[in-house]
């Protein structure tokens, strides 16, 4: 098990209301997954995801990521965590727009201590592997919506994580290129890597082996006749 | 590190105009220290190298009594138990480590007695040299010859001018061959001598300092030590002369030589007694003086440096708020605190290290204009240079710190909700 939530809650405090967000959710996922999250705009989707990805605290429950109980540990080691377990492909991209694509995707290696010319090397098979490799040396703002994509998928795979998460990773691209992202997920997750994404497509969740639904907070899953 | 380094220059390079206006302050500040630290030396290696050391380092170990210089005038004058500084106690001051060379010469002031044909010269010197006395205290022969060996075993009555007296007695002609009375005595002139070098002090603002080095306006008259008896008395007291290795040295040299020759008086209640000139310690106090008046200078300046400090806070805040989604990033990407930490503090460093550079530089520009303008002397101070630009740096740390910890504090959440 390599991710195991139980009973999550989520509460946002918009002035004097709490506002529940979460609503007892508990998820498990085996290792080497591929589970897609369904959902309405506003059901919590996000929010859950940043959960996952120790970007976020609940405000209850337990949540144990590869036997650790993150919800304990320090602040360096989610840090850790983040850098070394999750790759995560944020919904809006979140590349630095002063930075080459090859410079964003390096980021995350800057911070596991990989040497200049190693992250250079790896970042740029990351690139090719997304397909980019003539768009190596532009800055975000020189890049297609859906390059910008890539460059962000690619930077999550960069650190070989053993999660990665997507959040709407193809919100952003045509039916052509949503494709191909899905065909690299399936590759990914075919080499070992538990995959979990979000989206509101219904085509797009089929290509998981597994569909979560989200509504209001609240998690059901279906079951495989009911696909 | 190095990375964080190289992200700096890149982020102070992309914000240009930002970037300068941010290092504003420090430079000033750090221009208007280096300038007046530039004037301070300048002024104080002027005065210690040009007047103390009059450009050649030597001290005047001189007779005192009750606190004023012991002048004879005539042989009445002559205080007992003092004599001829000996061949022995001459040896003694040149094994002084800091002496370099030393001279002992007889002396009457404001002589008079000394005729040309009929016409007196007032207010003259006369010295009774040994051979080392011109190279001692720089002076060359101009016309004419030096004494030689032979002047001193025959006791021969040879004289040798200053420029100054030269020129009293005998306006343009050439005093070489004429024949000069002392207290009598027929001498004949064999040479003129004068400085090698002139000292021409080009400070003005310390003018009054010119009573230390004045006072020798009228002229001198040489004449060989052993022709000393046969117009004046055998075996007279002395003054001595050392050039000190540097001019750091001559207070040691003198102090030296004084013990020396003191340690020669028989009577050790003595009222007459040898005294080395101190022209640093009064050189000290002059450069104090000035100093003081600076150092004010440099705590305004030093104003202007904490204002730039809060200016480096002030724009570091804001940039912190402005890159909120970027260190957001980094931080969900598993960028520890520290990390983030150590990537502002280096930005603030590098920025505000930068402007110490170009403050040091617009200080030495600043510095030389004041020269030109003025005339004040400057000397440019590396260590000065070197300790600016590590205080900008240090300015840098310390106001940025708080930006810095408020950017590793962020909510990495947050940070990557806001667009
Ligand atoms: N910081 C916050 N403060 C208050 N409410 C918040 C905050 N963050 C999220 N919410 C609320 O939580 C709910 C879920 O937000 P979330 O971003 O998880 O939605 P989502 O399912 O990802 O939607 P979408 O499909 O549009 O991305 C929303 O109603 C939102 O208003
Ligand atoms: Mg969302």
């Amino acid at each position: 098990m390599i991710l195991k939530l139980e009973h999550i809650y989520k509460d946002y405090l918009q002035g004097k209301m709490t506002v529940p967000v979460l609503k007892d959710v508990s998820l498990e996922v085996e290792e080497g997954e591929y589970v897609a999250i369904m959902g309405p705009s506003g059901s919590g989707k996000s929010t859950l995801m940043n959960i996952i990805g120790c970007l976020d605290r609940p405000t209850s429950g337990n949540y144990e990521l590869a036997g650790q109980d993150v919800l304990k540990l320090g602040e360096n080691a989610v840090a850790s965590v983040r850098l070394h377990s999750i790759g995560f492909v944020f919904q809006n991209f979140q590349l630095l727009p002063r930075q080459s694509a090859l410079d964003n995707v390096a980021l995350p290696l800057i911070y596991a201590g990989v040497r200049k010319k190693v992250r250079r090397e790896r970042a740029r098979e990351a690139l090719i592997r997304v397909g980019l490799e003539d768009r190596v040396n532009f800055k975000p703002t020189q890049l297609s919506g859906g390059q910008k994509q890539w460059v962000a998928i690619a930077r999550a795979m960069v650190n070989h994580p053993k999660i990665l998460l997507a959040d709407e990773p193809t919100g952003a691209l045509d039916s052509h290129s949503s494709k191909q992202v899905m065909e690299l997920f399936r590759k990914l997750n075919e080499e070992g890597v538990t995959v979990i994404m979000i989206t509101h497509d219904r085509g797009i969740a089929e290509h998981a082996k597994r569909i979560v639904d989200i509504f209001d907070g609240e998690i059901s899953e279906r079951k495989g006749e009911d696909r | 590190m190095l990375e964080n380094i190289r992200l700096s220059f890149q982020g102070i390079w992309s914000h240009k105009l930002r970037s300068l206006l941010t290092m504003l302050g420090i430079i000033i500040g750090i221009a208007s220290i280096i300038s007046i630290v530039s004037t301070i030396k300048g002024t104080n290696e002027e005065i210690k190298n040009q007047l103390v050391g009059s450009g050649n380092n030597t001290v005047d170990i001189q007779l005192y009594s009750e606190g004023y210089q012991y002048t004879i005038n005539s042989s009445a004058d002559i205080p007992r138990g003092i004599y001829e500084v000996t061949e022995e106690t001459r040896e003694k001051i040149l094994d002084v480590d800091t002496v370099e060379n030393v001279t002992c010469y007889k002396e009457r002031i404001n002589s008079d007695g000394v005729f040309y044909q009929n016409t007196p010269l007032s207010s003259v010197a006369i010295r009774g040299i040994d051979t080392s006395y011109f190279a001692t205290v720089g002076y060359v022969i101009r016309t004419g010859r030096n004494f030689i060996a032979g002047d001193y075993t025959d006791f021969r009555k040879v004289v040798i001018l200053d420029q100054t007296a030269a020129s009293d007695l005998f306006r343009n002609e050439n005093p070489v061959g004429k024949t000069i009375e002392i207290n009598s005595v027929p001498f004949t002139i064999i040479g003129v001598v004068d400085e090698a070098s002139k000292f021409e002090p080009t400070i003005h603002s310390i003018d009054d300092y010119y009573t230390y080095v004045g006072g020798e306006t009228s002229g001198s008259i040489f004449m060989p030590s052993a022709s000393w008896p046969i117009v004046y008395t055998y075996d007279e007291p002395e003054n001595v002369i050392v050039r000190a290795t540097s001019t750091d040295e001559m207070e040691d040299a003198g102090k030296k030589t004084e013990d020396i020759l003191n340690a020669t008086i028989a009577d050790p209640e003595s009222e007459v007694k040898y005294k080395a000139d101190n022209l640093l310690e009064q050189a000290r106090s002059l450069q104090q003086l000035s100093a003081a008046t600076n150092n004010q200078l440099i705590w305004i300046a030093s104003i202007s440096l904490l204002v730039g400090g809060i200016g480096v806070m002030n724009i570091m805040l804001v940039s912190v708020t402005e890159r909120t989604s970027e260190i957001g990033l980094k931080k969900a990407v598993g960028a520890r605190k520290s990390a983030i930490l150590a990537q502002f503090l280096t930005e603030a460093a590098v920025l505000t290290s930068l402007g110490g550079i170009v403050g040091v530089g617009a200080g030495i520009g600043m510095a030389q204009v004041i020269n030109r303008i003025s005339g004040v002397a400057v000397s440019i101070s590396i260590p000065a240079s070197a300790i600016a630009v590590l205080f900008s740096m240090l300015i840098g740390i310390v106001f940025g710190f708080l930006p810095s910890v408020q950017a590793a504090n962020l909510d990495p959440i947050e940070a990557l909700r806001r667009e």
